[in-house]
């Protein structure tokens, strides 16, 4: 439990933590996990263009949450609008409310910068700095924000194992982070954002620039970064929802169709639009 | 001219045609055209050995090292280069910072609006307006109101701004070659704006800032007419020993040397043509090699 | 929780959502807001001292002393005030920098974005800018001592100093300016525009005069008006080759006087400050900025509805 659960302030409406939200929670039982984030109505536009169209969707705490759905239906959106990056973008726009915990991210002022050092992201194409060293892309969130470090080699090295990287660039540490193969990059970006101890950890495919075997290796990451984070992953491949992922919800035209378990809403899909995308008819 | 070759857009589809039955008439304009873009590269020859032929006699050590003189024969360049080099030094100091400092501004801090455009018509008008006119603004603002005389930093600081539209639009692009990427990665680690830029954006775009800026101070080193303008001297026997000390600059010494009537002094002036021509060519090349070293550093 | 790693889990959650922005991060913004605010400060700088001066000017000389005579002495005991002198000759050497550069400008671009293959264009573009590069004081130098004795010989009656040497060595520095914007509106034209004048059996050259030529009209004229524009603010050729002498004339073997080239002159000498010859060097440089100014906004709109053109 976190000590401080401080209560959005003006009216707006606590988010009932343990409770079925709106009743589109099926997945939701006395026994789920605790909600570490929670997306109330959000609503995102990029200028006139509206690409989410109100989700309400619980982030499970230590789980691995996958949002699926055809190219353009708002995924890669909706994960951008959990860290506050969307609005990085000219012209985006945000309404309703993200809590991460009991705090309403989009709440007044809200300073976004500090959201984003309790929710780290990975892109969906590596993008490690190329002025740096990889020592120094690991450290990269720290020195950025102008933070020191007791013992800078022993965090490196805990990021770069639990990012599953030591092992193949511990004599290398000091080389440029671009001189590393596609799936290294990206699970040296990983590193980095692992270096910051995130409490969330999001994921926009993260694998789709990879071959099969760099994607095997970041989706055994996956599973070992649940343990000890909460986390949210974006992805247009369905078999690695099913093999990573403990809920799924499906995204389709910016609005959120169908929220479950990732058995359920395989195996049995409600909606015949959910059953449609993963049977593979669309998308 | 060979219409074998691949080419991109337009003349390509008339290829077959025109290698059939290239028409006198098409020979003839490419006759013209060739003349057009000859004549004037000719000409760029023939004033480069002009100029070598008239002052490669005169160039010597003690040409490089003495003071002016009114026998053209003793006459040297010392203060005009080291004026130049004080010159250069500080408009650089003033000039890099502001266009840098303003293109930033302008690429990464704010988002589009009417103040920015009105920025950015203004420097494009900027860009336009005659050297000379930014001689007089220098010979009132700096000269006059700040009572700084007619010294090296008033010079500086009307060439700076004579440099300023130049430095931002090439900062600016050199920052648009960033990817978009790398400041979102920095943002999701948490980083501010300033220190997205501080750290990794000015980092990567330095390459194409220094090149841009170099280019720049290539040009200004040959700058006269605002010089003439707040009043550099062209008969100097000392070096600059302060901001505000009086000076001369290269083109002005070689203005000076052209506006007399003896042909010695002619000559001189194309001595000084060719030294200053070698320093606007060390600069390109500078400008050329810094970028080639500083994107392999980066592309690893 | 992972308690092995430098910084604690507990670390990271206590960072407070609720933190100000920094302050720091204000301060940049303002002082960065300066910078940019500096190129504006500078046009306003420019437009308040030749205000200030020029208004003091026709305090003690009349407009119509000033628009309504043909004689420019104001350094003299007689003193005229004539622009039209000094502006006669500007427009005279302006004229002739333009007849040499736009025919070479226009030819030069036309050869490079409709005839030549890419690695002559990428060979060639540079090249010209180097004629952009070289310093105006060296082309100074070059009509003076090179291009005047030249001409002579063809021309026994041309002065020493005159107004057709240094317009042509001028025309041959705004050369690449006319050439390289007009090759990039002809380059933008699009392709498929050629290809309906190929089908109609129109030839290359025909399509380049009656087709991609017309289509860059605006870009051409936005770049013969910037080198009209830099050929009138020229100074250091003018004032090098072309004398001291003003006078309204349109004989382009005699010496004349341009704006330019009067500026220089009266800031060579030891003329006081606050005095009315010093004044008329703002008043001629408001005349300077005005023809420019109005000649590059110009240029810029035709650009703009360039660029408007080619997103359709």
């Amino acid at each position: 439990m976190e000590p401080a659960l401080k209560i959005p302030d003006k009216g707006s409406p606590k988010p009932e933590l343990k409770r079925r939200p709106d009743g589109s929670d099926p997945a939701d039982d006395p026994a789920a996990p605790q909600i570490k984030m929670f997306a109330k109505s959000l609503r995102a536009w990029f200028g006139p263009a509206e690409a989410l169209r109100g989700i309400t969707l619980p982030i499970r705490k230590n789980c691995v949450t996958a949002i699926i759905g055809p190219s353009g239906c708002g995924k890669s959106t909706f994960v951008r609008c959990l860290n506050r990056m969307h609005e990085v973008v000219p012209l985006a726009r945000v309404e309703g409310e993200v809590y991460l915990d009991a705090e309403n991210i989009y709440g007044p002022s809200i300073n976004p910068i500090a959201v984003r050092k309790r929710i780290g992201m990975v892109f969906q194409k590596a993008n490690p700095f190329p002025t740096m060293s990889i020592r120094q892309n690991v450290l990269a969130g720290l020195s950025l924000q102008g933070l020191r470090c007791r013992a800078p080699e022993e965090l490196v090295e805990n990021a770069l194992r639990k990012a599953a990287l030591w092992d193949e660039v511990k004599d290398i540490l000091d080389r440029s982070g671009v001189s590393l193969s596609g799936g290294q990059q990206q699970r040296l970006c990983i590193a980095r954002a692992l270096a910051l101890e995130p409490e969330v950890l999001l994921m926009d495919e993260p694998c789709s620039a990879l071959d099969p075997i760099a994607t095997a290796k970041i989706e055994d990451l996956i599973h070992e970064l649940r343990e000890s984070y909460t986390v949210v992953i974006v992805t247009h491949n369905m078999q690695q929802a099913a093999r990573v992922a403990d809920f799924t919800a499906f995204f389709y035209l910016g609005e959120l169709i169908e929220y479950g378990k990732t058995e359920t809403i395989f195996k049995t899909p409600q909606d015949p639009r959910t059953e449609a995308y993963i049977t593979g008819r669309f998308g | 001219m060979d219409s074998n070759t691949p080419k991109k857009q337009g003349g390509s589809l008339g290829e077959s045609q025109s290698n059939r039955g290239a028409s006198w008439a098409e020979k003839t304009f490419l006759a013209i055209c060739y003349a057009a873009l000859g004549l004037p590269l000719l000409l760029l020859v023939v004033l480069i050995v002009d100029v070598v032929i008239d002052g490669w006699p005169r160039l010597n050590w003690a040409f490089l090292t003495n003071y002016p003189s009114r026998k053209p024969e003793m006459a040297g360049i010392l203060p005009a280069l080291v004026g130049s080099a004080y010159l250069m030094l500080l408009t650089a100091a003033i000039a890099i910072p502001l266009g840098v400092g303003a293109a930033i501004y302008l690429e990464e801090y704010t988002r589009p609006s009417r103040i920015t455009s009105l920025i950015e018509l203004n420097i494009s008008n900027l860009a336009g307006v005659p050297s000379i006119i930014y001689g007089l603004l220098g010979l009132e603002l700096f000269v006059r109101a700040m009572q700084w005389g007619r010294s090296v930093v008033a010079g500086a600081a009307t060439l700076a701004l004579l440099l300023l539209p130049a430095v931002i639009m090439t900062a600016r692009e050199a920052l648009r070659t960033v990817p978009h990427s790398l400041r979102e990665a920095c943002y999701a680690l948490g980083a501010d704006r300033w220190q997205t830029i501080w750290r990794v954006v000015l980092p990567m775009s330095l390459p194409g800032i220094l090149t841009g800026v170099i280019l720049s101070l290539a040009r200004a080193i040959g700058e006269t007419a605002p010089l003439v303008m707040i009043g550099a001297l062209t008969y100097v026997a000392f070096l600059p020993n302060s901001l505000k000390s009086p000076f001369t600059a290269l083109p002005i010494q070689i203005f000076n040397w052209v506006s007399r009537p003896q042909a010695g002094f002619h000559t001189n002036a194309a001595a000084g043509i060719i030294v200053l021509l070698a320093l606007m060519l060390a600069l390109n090349g500078a400008a050329i090699w810094l970028r080639v070293r500083l994107q392999r550093r980066m592309d690893w | 929780m992972s308690s092995e790693t430098a910084i604690p889990r507990s670390v990271a959650a206590r960072i407070p959502l609720r933190a100000p922005r920094s302050l720091r991060e204000r301060l940049v913004g303002v002082v960065l807001l300066v910078c940019a605010a500096c190129s504006v400060i500078t046009t306003l700088g420019i437009v308040l001292v030749l205000i200030v001066e020029t208004t003091a000017f026709f305090r003690e000389v009349s407009f119509r002393q000033f628009f309504g005579d043909i004689q420019w002495t104001p350094l003299f005991a007689k003193k005229h005030f004539g622009i039209w002198a000094l502006v006669s000759g500007t427009v005279l050497t302006s004229a002739i920098a333009i007849l040499t550069a736009v025919p070479l400008g226009l030819m030069a671009a036309a050869y490079l974005s409709e005839f030549a293959n890419e690695r002559i264009r990428r060979l060639l573009k540079p090249s010209m800018e180097i004629l952009a590069g070289i310093p105006t004081v060296v082309y100074g130098y070059f009509a003076l001592t090179f291009m005047t004795p030249l001409l002579q010989k063809f021309i026994p009656s041309l002065a020493g100093f005159n107004a057709l040497s240094p317009g042509l060595v001028m025309g041959i520095m705004i050369f690449p300016t006319v050439a390289s914007l007009s090759e990039d509106a002809m380059y933008a034209v699009p392709t498929s525009l050629r290809e309906a004048a190929y089908a109609l059996g129109a030839t290359r050259l025909a399509t380049t005069f009656r087709v991609v030529m017309p289509s860059a009209f605006s870009g051409i004229g936005a770049s013969v008006i910037l080198g009209v524009s830099r050929a009138i603010g020229e100074t250091m050729i003018v004032a090098i080759a072309a004398g001291q002498q003003p006078r309204f004339t349109f004989d382009p073997r005699v010496p004349v006087e341009t704006m330019t080239a009067y500026i220089v002159q009266v800031s060579l000498g030891d003329t006081p400050t606050g005095t009315l010859e010093y004044r008329t060097i703002f008043a001629v440089g408001m005349v300077l900025f005005v023809f420019t100014l109005a000649l590059n906004v110009v240029a810029h709109r035709l650009r703009q509805g360039v660029l408007k053109d080619s997103v359709q």
